[in-house]
């Protein structure tokens, strides 16, 4: 795996509406490299005969009936919204792109 | 990000495929219709008060685990194999990743590139009587966002709004998007195959009774792809040349709209490339009022989704026997039973070409099991309804009148108790909401006089007043009849049985 690049890390950080400064991202490019460094290390032990996977469990088909649970109620459902209106989420302008 | 003010240059529609080949795109997203969305048991009925159909999994709180709806998944599998396609072995879900507060996750759970159905086809009939395959690359599931309320704004739209409010309701019920591979060779009837094709695909999920398939509720929306490239010099050369840029235009409401779209782009297209100009790959917006699409969002980085494997749903893997099953559960594929339907109403091909155009096929069917003839039900519903549903830009079903309506009219004409022009007006009356036919031919005192006294005193009345056109109906000329009927017709104000009154003069004069 290639290593990682500040440019790399600038745009993550813009998919994910996160605001860096210079110093920040410096240290950020560090930080994630050692991660992923990490991580890597895993391939070195995959060997052909061992499928890729994406779960730990060899689960199949986990599922239930199309059968109505209660819902948390409005109420509820509001309670952690730090803004509310007429019984909704009240959210920041979204950017202008509809 | 601005909204386009001003009109965009367009080329006339002829022209433009005289110069360019339109290759179209279509991805339709149907919302099914479970009891409870696609991850959570939420209940999924439209217009409920806002958030009272949310829980912990649909509103993404931390340590909530999704379970796959049984029935979701086997809707998409007979979607899937209704449409002809590959039914996957074995899939996962994956995350696509994006902010916006419509998904209050931050990720919509769909399918990457694992799809539960892929490489199939429906075949469209056109109304030029020929057939059309569209090939569909691919069906996968996912779930429905929130709803947002842009507040602030001039208009309700984001432009210019301060804050959102947002409804996470419709946020998981279950998605399936259906994706076309680009259609080629469709030439000039490129927006009919498109209209066609979505109106095909709602006749399908219809009868698969998987889906509501309401496009003015948004339970069926259509985003249209469209790019043109050079005609080629032979039509077989055709598919050497490369594609052209696209644009995608988003939630294309109606059939009609879909028709429209397409050739509107088609058009828009071509005035670009005209003048030697590239098309810029965006999305585009459009407006049913006007007529034409707006220049949306521009392709960018944004759309870095990031897709991967999701890991707190476990892969579905349908078992063959499963599969197969459900392949037993297909309904008749509407196509053919449009066929069968034909000759059993003994239409010939231009009745039944009329009668779908008018989407009156299931009216129809649901018309003759109430017991009107097959030629009566036609007759209503692709007659006058049908000609009132094109003049106020509705659908043959929106003006109150049901089978049971048509039937009940029918069997009074068939009865001799109306006729023709009468049963016009109890029409009228049923669609003003006075009642049924039987009540509104009571109420407005509609009925043919069977009394023969009075229509034989009307004929002898209209001969003597007419002694040269009788002269001719005895001379052998029978069609002048014709004109005295008119006249008997006229002498009864119409409350009269125009096929009696002719039997009368004729009785009368040979
Ligand atoms: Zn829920």
């Amino acid at each position: 795996m290639s290593a990682l690049s500040r440019d790399d890390v600038a745009h993550l950080a813009g998919l994910a509406r996160i605001d860096l400064s210079d110093v920040e991202l410096d240290r950020m490019v560090g930080e994630l490299g050692v991660i992923l460094e990490s991580v890597a290390k895993v391939q070195e032990v995959a060997a052909e005969d061992i499928e890729p996977m994406s779960h730990p469990l060899p689960l199949t088909n986990v599922t239930r009936p199309d059968v109505v649970r209660p819902s948390l109620g409005a109420e509820a459902a509001l309670s952690g919204a730090p803004q509310q209106e007429q019984q909704r989420f009240s959210v920041p302008r979204i950017l202008d792109e509809d | 990000m601005t909204t386009a003010a001003t009109a965009e240059e367009i080329v006339d529609y002829d022209e433009a495929l005289e110069r360019y080949d339109p290759v179209m795109g279509l991805e339709v997203h149907v919302e099914l219709n479970t009891a409870t969305k696609m991850f959570c048991g939420c209940a999924t009925g439209f217009g409920a008060d806002p958030n009272t159909q949310v829980c912990p999994v649909c509103l993404g709180l931390p340590g909530a685990l999704p379970v796959v709806n049984e029935k979701a998944v086997e809707s998409a599998i007979r979607i899937g194999l209704a449409l002809n396609c590959e039914i996957a072995e074995w899939c996962r879900f994956a995350r696509k990743n994006y902010f916006y507060p419509d998904m209050p996750k931050n990720f919509q759970t769909s399918q990457y590139d694992e799809p539960i159905a892929f490489e199939g086809h429906l075949d469209v009939e056109l109304s030029d009587g020929t057939t059309y395959r569209v090939a569909i690359e691919r069906a996968h599931m996912e779930e429905d966002t929130g709803k947002s309320l842009h507040v602030g704004g001039a208009t309700g739209r984001i432009h210019g709004a301060d804050h959102s409010l947002v409804d996470y309701n419709r946020a998981g019920i279950p998605l399936i998007e259906i994706v076309t591979k680009p259609l080629t060779g469709a030439g000039e009837r490129a927006p009919q195959v498109a209209k066609a094709y979505v109106g095909a695909l709602r006749e399908l999920l219809r009868a698969l009774g998987v889906s509501d398939v309401k496009m003015e509720q948004g339970s069926l929306r259509c985003d249209a792809n469209l790019s043109l490239r050079p005609k080629a010099a032979g039509d077989e050369n055709q598919d050497d040349v490369p594609l052209g840029t696209r644009t995608e235009t988003k939630n294309v409401n109606s059939l009609r709209s879909v028709e429209r779209a397409i050739r509107y782009e088609i058009t828009r297209h071509a005035a670009v490339l005209d003048k030697g100009e590239k098309i810029r790959q965006e999305t585009r917006h459009w407006h049913e009022d006007t007529g034409v699409t707006t220049s949306g969002r521009e392709k960018s980085d944004a759309d870095d989704y990031r897709y991967f494997p999701e890991p707190d749903l476990v892969p579905v893997a349908p078992t063959r026997e499963t599969v197969e099953h459900l392949r037993g559960t297909l309904p008749e594929a509407p196509g053919l039973r449009r066929k069968r339907l034909q000759s059993d109403w003994g239409y010939s091909d231009l009745e039944m070409r009329d009668v779908m155009n008018a989407g009156a096929v299931d009216l129809i069917e649901e018309t003759v099991a109430a017991g009107a003839t097959p030629a009566g039900a036609r007759k209503w519903w692709t007659g006058e309804l049908a000609r009132r549903a094109n003049v106020e830009v509705k659908s043959v079903e929106d003006f109150g009148v049901t089978p049971a309506h048509i039937a009940e009219l029918d069997g009074l004409v068939r009865d001799g108790r109306l006729n023709d022009s009468m049963a016009r007006q109890v029409l009228e009356g049923v669609i003003a909401g006075e009642g049924t036919p039987l009540e509104v031919a009571d109420a407005r005192g509609l009925e043919l006089v069977q009394d023969d006294g009075a229509l034989e005193a009307a004929v002898d009345k209209v001969i003597d007043a007419n002694p040269d056109v009788a002269q001719k109906v005895r001379d052998g000329k029978v069609q002048a009849a014709g004109a005295l009927i008119g006249q008997v017709m006229k002498e009864m104000k119409g409350q009269a049985d125009a096929g009696k009154a002719r039997e009368i003069i004729l009785a009368k004069l040979t």
